[in-house]
């Protein structure tokens, strides 16, 4: 026991110093020729951003939007998921039943009368596109957002609709989840047919 | 008495108006100087650090210099309440103030030994104390950050105003000492004959037979302009700003203003002492003062300011190639490296002159450095041995109290 404590304890010595080491001259030297080397290399990694634009990746986190369905109608149910799940609180919904004399509207019970979405408060944690059952809200690519107000900021429904229309106009965005005409809340489960856990999780998950 | 005034200065306009327009010179262009050299350091520090540096206002990003300096004369004048007023003001000016004042004696130009008259790029030709003057002015811009540091009030300011007194009063020692051997081959102080002397050929510049004397001068000025490695005075990480923590907009100008003026000090100090000033191999030196053509004169001054932007260019380097010192080992380089070696140099010169030796001999004080290395180094790992071995037989003694 005692002999294992002797080992544990161990002292590191210093290197010795050499004779061109306490020159310093050597030194400050070779840090010039570094700096001059780098300084004639000519190849800066700036990026000059807005002429040159970085590239964004495909999850990105940015400005969300409201997914339109086939007819050009908000995808958005009005379940109220995404508010619920916002860490921020950031959604606010108010739900109104769909005209049901409309036959534009047949088949849906409800849509959102309003919703907003205060673009300042937000995270971008992406909690409301996973929370969406009908994967109509999701976060775009967007990622230069500025305004001069607060309340231009907070965006509406009309706003969240136009940024889907911008977004997959441009081919940039395309609709991520796609998971059926209305997704899997309207949909019937595909049992049985659903691959294997993914991988690196384990036995249980 | 108004009268006799003015037919006093008719009577003295042509002694009086080179020194007039060298004064506009100065005034104009070290301003302008210090804006640009912000500019070019950013620059530079932006390519040393693989960036690209200011390149949005003008072409290059060359108006960025006006810009900020544009903007801040347009800044608030926070006074904090808590500082002493008179001396609150006083402080960046006296710091200005001595560093242009400075420059009164330096030649930033071709200035033959015997000038009559006309224009001269100096602002008092002829002075036989020259070097003397610049240094002890200079110096007193210690004043400048002391007051600026006391009068802030504030405990960060005071302790950087407290390391540059001590950094001034260490580094002036060698910094006199190095240029003595300098002086002393000239026999003169009057820069103008100190470059006089040089300019026979190129192996007349002092660098060649002075090596060791250069490296300290470069040394203790570096020390003595605050730049890094030396900066401890206004270090960001120990001291927020150091003595200027508690100025803004111009005042904090006129002391940003200072220290460039500083550096363009030194670095003509240098180009002038050690390599040569104006005089360059191709170009012979009038025969007689009033042989000075224009063309020489421009020449010169293209020369001179070729060697001293070297020399900015080298300062601004070495910021991005030394960490800063700690503050013992600056005061150990001062008073345990630099002013020894500067003594044995001075002493070097001293016997070479006595004996009328051919001064060229002085380049061995280039070995000296070297030796002072292996002496500072073996005592250095005698020390470490010494403490390792204590070490060692701590380490077994608490074994022994594990038992
Ligand atoms: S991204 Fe996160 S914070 Fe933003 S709205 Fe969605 S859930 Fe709320
Ligand atoms: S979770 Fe989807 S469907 Fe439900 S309210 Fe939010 S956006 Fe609409």
């Amino acid at each position: 026991m005692s002999n294992k404590k002797t080992k544990t304890v161990k002292w590191g010595e210093e290197p010795k110093l050499g004779m061109l080491d306490a020159l310093y001259l050597p030194a400050i030297v070779s840090g010039l020729a570094t700096a001059v080397r780098h300084a004639v290399s000519g190849k800066p990694t700036t990026r000059q951003y807005p002429e040159v634009e970085p590239e964004i990746p495909p999850n990105y986190r940015g400005v969300h939007r409201l997914n339109r369905d086939e007819q050009g109608r908000v995808k958005c149910v009005a379940c109220y998921m995404c508010q619920t799940a916002c860490p921020a609180n950031c959604i606010e919904i108010i739900a109104a039943p769909a005209p049901k004399d409309d036959p534009h509207w047949k088949d849906r019970d409800k849509f959102p009368a309003t919703f907003t979405i205060d673009e300042l408060r937000c995270i971008y944690c992406g909690m409301c596109e996973e929370a969406c059952p009908v994967d109509a809200i999701e976060l775009t690519s967007v990622y230069d957002l500025t305004g001069l107000t607060r309340t231009e900021m907070v965006f509406d429904k009309e706003k969240l609709l136009s940024v889907f229309d911008e977004t997959v106009k441009s081919g940039k965005d395309p609709v991520r989840t796609n998971r059926g005409t209305l997704g899997p809340a309207s949909e019937v489960a595909p049992t049985g047919r659903q691959g294997p856990p993914p991988p690196g999780r384990g036995k249980h998950g | 008495m108004l009268k006799t005034l003015i037919n006093e200065l008719v009577e003295k306009w042509p002694e009086l108006w080179p020194i007039l327009a060298a004064i506009a010179v100065i005034l104009a262009v070290v301003p302008f100087l210090g804006l640009y050299m912000t500019f070019i350091e950013r620059k530079l520090a932006a390519y040393v650090q693989d960036r690209v540096g200011p390149n949005r206002v003008g072409p290059f990003g060359l108006l960025q210099a006006v810009a900020d300096g544009l903007k801040i004369f347009l800044k608030e004048q926070v006074i904090p309440d808590h500082v002493y007023t008179v001396l609150y003001f006083l402080a960046p000016t006296l710091s200005l103030m001595t560093a242009m004042f400075a420059l009164v004696v330096m030649p930033f130009g071709p200035v033959p030994t015997n000038y009559t008259g006309g224009f001269r790029f100096i602002v008092a030709p002829g002075i036989d104390i020259g070097i003397l003057m610049m240094i002890a002015i200079s110096s007193l811009s210690a004043y400048g950050i002391i007051v600026g540091g006391w009068a802030s009030n504030n405990k960060y300011s005071m302790y950087g105003a407290i390391r540059s007194c001590a950094q001034f009063i260490s580094y002036e020692i060698p910094l006199g000492l190095s240029i003595i051997g300098v002086i002393a081959v000239a026999g003169s102080l009057n820069i103008e004959h100190i470059v006089d002397a040089q300019s026979k050929s190129i192996w007349d510049w002092n660098i060649f037979w002075q090596p060791l004397a250069l490296l300290i001068f470069f040394t203790s000025a570096l020390a003595e302009t605050n730049r890094l490695p030396f900066d401890l005075p206004e270090c960001e990480q120990e001291l927020v700003g150091g003595f200027h923590t508690e100025y803004s907009g111009i005042k904090f100008v006129l002391f940003f203003l200072a220290e460039y003026t500083h550096i363009v000090t030194v670095s003509f100090l240098t180009a002038l002492l050690f390599f040569g000033g104006w005089s360059c191999p191709g170009i012979p030196s009038p025969s007689t003062p009033e042989g000075a053509s224009l063309t020489y004169m421009l020449l010169g001054l293209l020369v001179l300011v070729l060697k001293v932007s070297c020399v900015v260019a080298l300062i601004m380097l070495l910021r991005w190639a030394l960490p800063r010192f700690r503050f013992d080992q600056l005061m150990g380089l001062a008073w345990k490296g630099l002013i020894p070696l500067a003594l044995v140099n001075l002493i070097g010169v001293a016997i070479v002159l006595s004996l009328d030796l051919p001064k060229h001999l002085l380049v061995v004080t280039a070995a000296l450095p070297v030796i002072a290395a292996y002496y500072s180094a073996t005592q250095f790992n005698a020390s470490m041995a010494k403490l390792n071995s204590e070490r060692s037989v701590l380490s077994k003694s608490r074994a022994m109290s594990y038992e």
